[in-house]
């Protein structure tokens, strides 16, 4: 169990002040008693009832509350235990916290039976203002954790897409290749590093837009495969079919660039004499399909499941469950030695994802 | 050219990346000579084997072997009587870690793409290794085994280091899931680790040998090490793992290498020269 002290301090003090308030009004119940004796009856109850529910609520379980800022805290408790501790300390407030304002007073215990009306509906209706506001904050600080932790796992997803997409083994054997073509072939050099340029513009930028021309897609797709073919030479052969009339119907950004990846990485660099790897795009009825087949060593599907470490396939699958929901899918075939093919299948309905 | 210059074999599977580094030895090393140029492991330790070269370069990511795995098929293959074994320099891109492990074992790399003076400096450490050996060989015929098994050595550790950590506190295997012959998949068995006599890697499958018969596992032997008990079971090769309890004999041959045969089982098994340590005493 943790406490903060800094935040039961200022807990503390914010009821006092409300106390300072409710004395106001109590003074006008009983004007003749003077705003000091109402101060000590009023901060007496509202301290004993404060003192109830900032620490029973560390009796209850943690789980059962609001977290506080960064999770760490121990918030108010959610559902009934929340209402309950509120009627305890309401109860501890009127009990304990009115004799102990007539103590501190010097004062007997003695009083008419309209006046102890009176002083519990006060002690009811100052609970329950005082409870519902920490209450409020309480929820509200939970809300912004919550928050702060969405945006913090947005931000770690985003990492992890561009780490995958700049892998510091295919950027520095990249520049190798660079480096050994300016000695032997400038102009193909110079090739090379627009296709570097354009890939990593696609690649760093992928974050911001989030639909493109197909047409598009393939280009990136194009510069990517070229930068492999200088690099793996003749273990690499790849055709990319688009027909025109579907140029310009637009797909998530980079949609497929994974798949791709994928098919070099798992599929083709494994094989001693590589192997060819065949991107198409189809129109069937109102459906888009996209295949990015391998004739690489291929996979055992359930076992690849099992092993869960396919960072690309799922990512494409939750891009395409958050921009098309059900409407489109990503499946997979492979077997070892027989080659990997995954299809894409996108609605053609409506024109945005 | 010398009939003796000093001679290389480089292993890197990107075309242009092989000429470019050939193109800078030969400006750091003008008396070096390239006697071939192959683009995966097992083209490697075939050719290493066939020219004897004085010096082996090899890519770490290969298509089939990778570099060190090629490096650790060729120590145990090499015939040391004939010509002391290859110093070796790893080439990479980009890895940390395998970096900090060849750092460790202080085996030679060089980094993708390759600056002239950081290759200037290995080949400096390459010429003096080379001097060495030269000397080493006039002054005395014996200890031609030691050079070569601090080598092996290095590779076991690099290996080991290299290794796909063991998730923390990860239950010793108990059970292999096998799929029995003729099944089809349809079935699996389940074979106790504590029934479990050799594991040996052979192609995508590992074989499992119990004294009442054998099995087939599909998963690769380097994912099952790290779940097996260390103390249990040895490495004694690339390819297996024995019951240390039913170890029987283990003999040495004219050529100097180990073979070893369990309790329970005919067949003899190679020991490796990279777990040959653990058979000191001979």
């Amino acid at each position: 169990m943790v406490i903060d002290w800094r935040d039961v301090l200022r807990h503390g003090l914010q009821v006092l002040a409300f106390c300072c308030v409710v004395a106001v009004f109590t003074n006008m119940i009983w004007p003749d008693t003077g705003y000091g004796q109402q101060l000590v009856h009023s901060a007496a109850t509202g301290m004993v009832t404060w003192a109830v529910m900032e620490f029973g609520r560390l009796l209850v379980p943690r789980d059962r509350c609001y977290r506080g800022h960064g999770n760490q805290g121990h918030g108010w408790p959610r559902g009934w235990r929340g209402v309950v501790l509120t009627l305890l300390g309401l109860a501890a407030g009127f009990l304990i916290g009115r004799p102990l304002g007539f103590w501190l007073l010097g004062r007997p215990l003695e009083y008419s039976q309209r006046d102890a009306v009176l002083s519990l509906l006060v002690t009811i209706a100052a609970g329950v203002v005082g409870s519902f506001y920490f209450f409020t904050r309480g929820r509200q600080a939970a809300l912004q954790a919550h928050i702060a932790a969405a945006e913090r796992d947005a931000s770690q997803a985003r990492l992890m897409l561009l780490q995958s997409q700049l892998e510091p083994h295919m950027l520095f054997n990249t520049l190798a290749n660079l480096r050994a073509l300016i000695a032997v072939d400038p102009a193909a050099a110079q090739r090379m590093l627009d296709r570097l340029d354009g890939y990593l513009r696609a690649t760093l930028g992928a974050s911001r837009a989030t639909v493109h021309p197909l047409a598009d897609e393939f280009a990136r797709l194009a510069d990517y495969l070229e930068l492999m073919a200088v690099r793996m030479g003749p273990r690499l052969r790849t055709t990319l079919d688009l027909p025109d009339a579907l140029r310009a119907l637009p797909v998530p950004t980079l949609l497929l660039q994974p798949l791709v990846e994928n098919a070099i990485k798992h599929g083709l660099e494994p094989c001693i004499d590589g192997g060819g790897i065949d991107v198409s795009a189809a129109r069937a009825g109102d459906r888009l399909t996209l295949v990015v087949h391998d004739s690489g060593v291929g996979f055992e599907p359930a076992q690849a499941a099992a092993a869960g470490t396919h960072f690309g396939l799922t990512q494409v699958r939750e891009r395409l469950a958050a921009a098309y929901g059900a409407r489109a899918h990503c499946a997979v075939e492979s077997a070892p030695g027989a080659g990997t093919t995954v299809t894409v299948t996108l609605p053609l309905d409506e024109a945005r994802p | 050219m010398k009939p003796n210059a000093p001679t290389a074999l480089i292993a890197e599977d990107e075309p242009l990346l092989a000429a470019a580094l050939a193109a800078e030895l030969a400006r750091a090393w003008p008396e070096l000579r390239i006697v071939a140029t192959v683009g995966d492991g097992a083209s490697a330790v075939r050719e290493a084997l066939r020219l004897a070269p004085d010096v082996l370069l090899l890519d770490i990511r290969m298509p089939g072997l990778s570099g060190l795995d090629a490096a650790a098929e060729l120590a145990d293959a090499w015939d040391t009587a004939v010509k002391p074994f290859p110093a070796l320099v790893f080439v990479t891109a980009y890895d940390q870690y395998a970096v900090q492990a060849f750092d460790a074992q202080a085996l030679d790399y060089v980094l993708k793409p390759v600056q002239p003076a950081r290759l200037q400096k290995t080949v400096q450490k390459l010429r003096l290794a080379l001097d060495q050996q030269a000397q080493a060989a006039i002054n005395t015929e014996a200890n031609k085994n030691d050079p070569l098994q601090a080598t092996a050595e290095q590779l076991r550790q690099l290996l080991a280091a290299l290794q796909p950590a063991a998730p923390t506190a990860q239950a010793a295997l108990r059970q292999l899931q096998v799929s029995p012959a003729g099944s089809n998949g349809n079935t699996i068995r389940m074979v106790p680790v504590a029934d479990v006599l050799l594991l040996q890697a052979a192609d995508k499958y590992v074989r499992v040998v119990t004294a009442a018969g054998e099995h087939l596992l599909r998963t690769p032997l380097k994912d099952l090490l790290p779940q097996l008990d260390a103390d249990a079971f040895w490495q004694i090769h690339r390819a297996t793992v024995v019951r240390a309890d039913a170890i029987d004999t283990v003999q040495r041959d004219e050529a100097g290498r180990l073979h070893l045969t369990l309790r329970g089982l005919a067949e003899p098994l190679v020991v490796s020269r990279l777990y040959a340590h653990r058979f000191k005493a001979m």
